[in-house]
């Protein structure tokens, strides 16, 4: 989920080549590793109660590789991925709007159908929702931090006892992430985009150029200051910190409760905590949901598969198996957050956030405003590196 | 061993045709039956390729792919059964390689660079209208919604399509191209909800069924007084309708609900309002040479080029001389006969050449990290790697000096073979020191052999993206300016700007690629020209 909420360019200059469509199935569905297994069931059954042929392939880099796909008249019929896909999408007619009814509506959390929202149409089927959280050893802090300044506190306590060895552990990097940095930016009074009156971003109010951006992004030079953020610390090197107890604290999201769990730290999940005076600390709400695809050959089979079969109880909770994210579908999410608690701390975490801007300008943002963030954490400027930054994104949005 | 330094020396393409194509035309002159069955399997296979590469280009309509792909096989056909076109024979399947695969991407790329192919920018004007038409079908306020059945009267593979709709009190419909009309409830089984199991006129169609008549299916609309039935796969339907439409004659998009209009701009593709703002879905256009004038007017790009060529430069100069200077110190050493256990030295020394190169970056990015890096914790220094721009600087030219020379030490060891060593004995028996028999006799007979990989070895670096957006990612970045890094090529550098920002800008990258070939190939163009000076002096 990082990489893809990142929006980073990918990683190798040539995207690994889509698989070839195989040409005697009624649907094709592509998926990422993660999801593939409970697709592939949920496939299989769909597939069998039908009497017909479904071919689950299995896709790296599903957004790039869709996208050539579609244009080249090769597209698979449906294709799960991150909400934040949706701009980009949209933009270049690979995918239909989905109609879900009121009735159908309901059962989902209501951010997870505010995340599929653009433009005033659903575009995807979502199965569940994501967002960023504090996790903090119990045996080191037995109690939640009520602020940032409370936990860094703490955490300096902790070093200074020789207990650990870093205050606290977010993933900035050399070149800033502004998707964990998120909550430390809300809660200190910066914003993305303003909202226009339909609740939907506006590309026109970018926040990075008010006075408020300045502020926030001087208070998050100030934990870089004190040694609680660095840019040392990425998310590869991330987990270790937590799980070999070198620090008490560790922002980040349910991708990595696997081996938060498997490492036997004693822990405990709690929302990103805000700046004393502070406003609320929120983080992005991502959304994975399965698109449509505008060119597909088998469209009715596949909005069959998407609409009628696939927002089911046994599905989603197959692929919450998987992928321990907070299921979409309201009636999962109670059946198994009554089975892991956990999964409570997580959603509570995440209740307050900000659905992640699934516009096509925000892909113009990650990058500027990351290497902001980072070179502030390094001691630059304030105000006029978030200007610097700023005026680069307004180039590019236009 | 001068055979083998020379087969190291050469470059790959310089292998020259396979020489099995050369004993197939002898042998079938001669007309030996072998011969001629390899000629017809192969035959075999170049009309296998080409039926399997026309399916696609039938499907979709391409009627001068499938006459190209026609032509091109009767000729090679021809060419390889007639008994005359002997020099053909020989020259056709490299040039068609050629064609392929060197002359078409760089016509496409050509092509690309005048367009605003892109993000947003990908199909024609015909696509973006149908998309735009498509994402805005709407439920009809207030309109039914039915579960749906799909019903065909007649054979089940050709008769016509209906739609058996079941409202949500159960009350039974059947939709058509005519429209909807009750059916007869009595006429119907239907499902504790509603759903029609069988009707009497229709057969009803099972998903797989259905699957095989989609078109059928997709292409049925049933009229309504608000609108359409549309079904949402095949077991349930909603009234509504696309609430945008286009109009050909005022080429316009127009909204029916708000009354908003977008006006087509052919200019730029899309479909703007009066105040410019414009519909997501754009369209390909020409754009002439406004790619190329944004490279030196756009002033964030204009502004660093020059600093970024620089440094580009410097980069592929340092790196090639560095591996150059390292491996051939590596192999004189190597190459002594005193040395005991060269064949153990010489396979560590090539380790990290046949290790894979981008494991091997990402390795060495960890071990620069500042705080928990190996290097900075095995020298005990606290140099913030890629924090100060001449520290990654650094750190980006030690990684490829630890990739690159034992590729020049293995090029530098055939070559130093190849050198006849009673050249520098005599050397010696006049008097020379060992120096300066180096500096005259052995080096400038080891240019001539090494000066095109050099050359190679600076053009692949100059364009090396991996050892720049898996080590430094270009950075550090100035607090002022977040669009190029200290360590940014040119490549790493319009790499961000093509794809980094708003999506991926495929014309504006493939402008900048022309230019950076124009500068590629001068640099080679005078390297190889003075290499040619350097034969002719010996």
């Amino acid at each position: 989920m990082s990489d893809s909420a990142s929006a980073e360019a990918p990683a190798a200059a040539d995207p690994s080549a889509p698989p070839v469509i195989d040409g005697a199935a009624d649907l094709v569905i592509w998926t990422a590793q993660l999801e593939s297994a409970a697709i592939q069931a949920a496939a299989d059954k769909f597939a069998a109660d039908n009497g017909i042929k479904v071919s689950v392939q299995i896709v790296a880099e599903g957004r790039t590789a869709f996208l050539n796909a579609s244009q080249a008249g090769q597209a698979p019929d449906l294709i799960n991925g991150a909400h934040d896909w949706i701009g980009q999408l949209v933009q270049n007619g690979a995918i239909d709007p989905v109609q879900l009814d009121a009735a159908t509506q309901a059962k989902f959390n209501p951010l997870a159908i505010k995340g599929v929202t653009f433009n005033g149409q659903i575009y995807g089927v979502p199965y569940d929702l994501g967002n960023i959280f504090l996790v903090r050893n119990t045996d080191m802090a037995p109690e939640a931090p009520k602020s940032v300044e409370d936990m860094v506190a703490s955490g300096k306590k902790l070093v200074a006892d020789g207990k650990a060895s870093e205050i606290m552990a977010l993933p900035v990097g050399a070149n800033g992430d502004p998707y964990h940095m998120y909550p430390f930016f809300t809660s200190a009074g910066g914003y993305l985009f303003g909202k226009s009156a339909d609740g939907n971003y506006n590309p026109k109010d970018l926040g990075l150029t008010k006075p408020e951006a300045t502020a926030a992004m001087a208070k998050i030079g100030e934990l870089g200051k004190e040694g609680a953020l660095k840019t040392s610390i990425d998310g590869g090197n991330l987990v270790p910190f937590f799980t070999e107890k070198k620090t008490a604290y560790m922002i980040t999201g349910p991708w990595n409760l696997p081996d938060i769990k498997k490492s036997g730290v004693p822990f405990a999940i709690s929302p990103v905590p805000a700046f004393e005076g502070g406003a609320a600390a929120k983080p992005f709400v991502t959304v994975d949901a399965l698109y449509v695809a505008s060119k597909g050959k088998h469209k009715t089979v596949a909005q069959e598969f998407a609409l009628n079969y696939f927002a089911s109880d046994e599905v989603s909770s197959a692929l919450y198996k998987l992928s321990p994210r907070q299921p979409a579908l309201i009636s999962v999410y109670d059946q198994e957050v009554a089975a892991d608690p956990v999964l409570a701390d997580v959603a509570n975490a995440g209740k307050d956030g900000d659905i992640l801007p699934a516009i096509p300008e925000m892909a113009s943002v990650w990058d500027p405003f990351g290497k902001a963030q980072s070179a502030v954490i390094g001691g630059a400027d304030p105000a006029t590196t978030i200007a610097a930054a700023a005026s680069a994104i307004q180039a590019a949005i236009g | 061993m001068a055979q083998q330094s020379a087969s190291t020396t050469s470059t790959p393409t310089q292998g020259g045709r396979p020489p099995k194509k050369q004993r197939l035309s002898v042998a079938s002159k001669r007309g030996s039956t072998l011969g001629t069955i390899v000629k017809i399997m192969l035959l075999g296979v170049v009309a296998a390729i080409a039926v399997f590469s026309m399916l696609p280009l039938i499907d979709r309509r391409n009627w001068l792919g499938v006459i190209l792909v026609v032509l091109t096989t009767a000729a090679l056909f021809y060419i390889y059964l007639t008994p005359k076109l002997i020099p053909a024979k020989y020259l056709v399947v490299g040039t068609l390689f050629l064609a392929i695969f060197q002359v078409l991407p760089i016509v496409y790329t050509i092509t690309t660079a005048f367009t605003n192919f892109g993000d947003g920018h990908r199909g024609t004007k015909e696509d973006a209208i149908v998309s735009i038409r498509s994402t805005s079908v709407k439920e009809v306020e207030g309109g039914a919604t039915y579960t749906l059945s799909i019903g065909v009267s007649g054979d089940e593979n050709t008769g016509d399509i209906a739609f058996l709709l079941a409202d949500k009190d159960g009350n039974p419909f059947v939709g058509t191209a005519k429209g909807v009309a009750p059916l007869d409830k009595s006429a119907v089984t239907q499902s504790p909800s509603g759903k029609i199991l069988a009707a009497s006129d229709y057969t009803v169609l099972n998903l797989g069924k259905a699957a095989s008549r989609q078109a059928d299916i997709t292409a049925l609309v049933v009229p309504t007084d608000n609108g359409a039935i549309i079904a949402k796969g095949v077991s349930s339907a909603f009234e509504g309708g696309a609430t945008r439409k286009y109009d050909a004659a005022t080429d316009t998009i127009t909204d029916s609900i708000s009354g908003q209009t977008w006006a087509a701009d052919d200019t730029d593709g899309y479909f703007k309002d009066a105040k410019g703002a414009f519909l997501p879905q754009g369209w390909q256009v020409n754009v002439g040479l406004k790619n190329f004038v944004d490279v030196f007017t756009n002033p964030s790009i204009a502004k660093y080029f020059l600093q970024v060529i620089l440094w580009n430069f410097a980069f592929a100069l340092l790196v090639m001389a560095s591996t150059f200077a390292l491996g051939l110190g590596v192999a004189m050493v190597m190459n002594s006969d005193k040395l005991r256990g060269r064949k153990i030295y010489r396979s560590i020394l090539i380790l990290p050449y046949a290790m894979p190169g981008f494991a091997m970056l990402l390795l060495w990015r960890d071990m620069f990290n500042t705080d928990y890096g190996l290097i900075n914790k095995l020298f005990g220094t606290d140099i913030d790697w890629f924090g100060n721009p001449w520290a990654a600087r650094a750190a980006v030219l030690i990684v490829q000096l630890w990739m690159g020379y034992p590729y020049m030490f293995l090029v530098c060891t055939g070559a130093l073979q190849s050198i006849p060593s009673d050249l520098v004995e005599a050397a010696g028996v006049d008097g020379a020191k060992p120096f300066y028999a180096f500096r005259t006799i052995t080096f400038p007979l080891l240019l001539v052999a090494v000066a095109p990989l050099l050359i190679a070895t600076f053009a692949f670096n100059f364009n090396n993206f991996g050892a720049i957006y898996l080590v430094s990612g270009g950075g550090p970045f100035p607090a002022d300016n977040p669009t190029v890094g200290a360590t940014d090529l040119l490549i790493s550098y319009t790499y961000r700007l093509a794809f980094g920002g708003q999506g991926a800008q495929y014309g504006l990258a493939a402008a900048i690629s022309i230019l950076i070939f124009i500068i590629v190939a001068a640099v080679s163009f005078i390297g190889f020209k003075r290499t040619k000076a350097l034969e002719e002096i010996n």
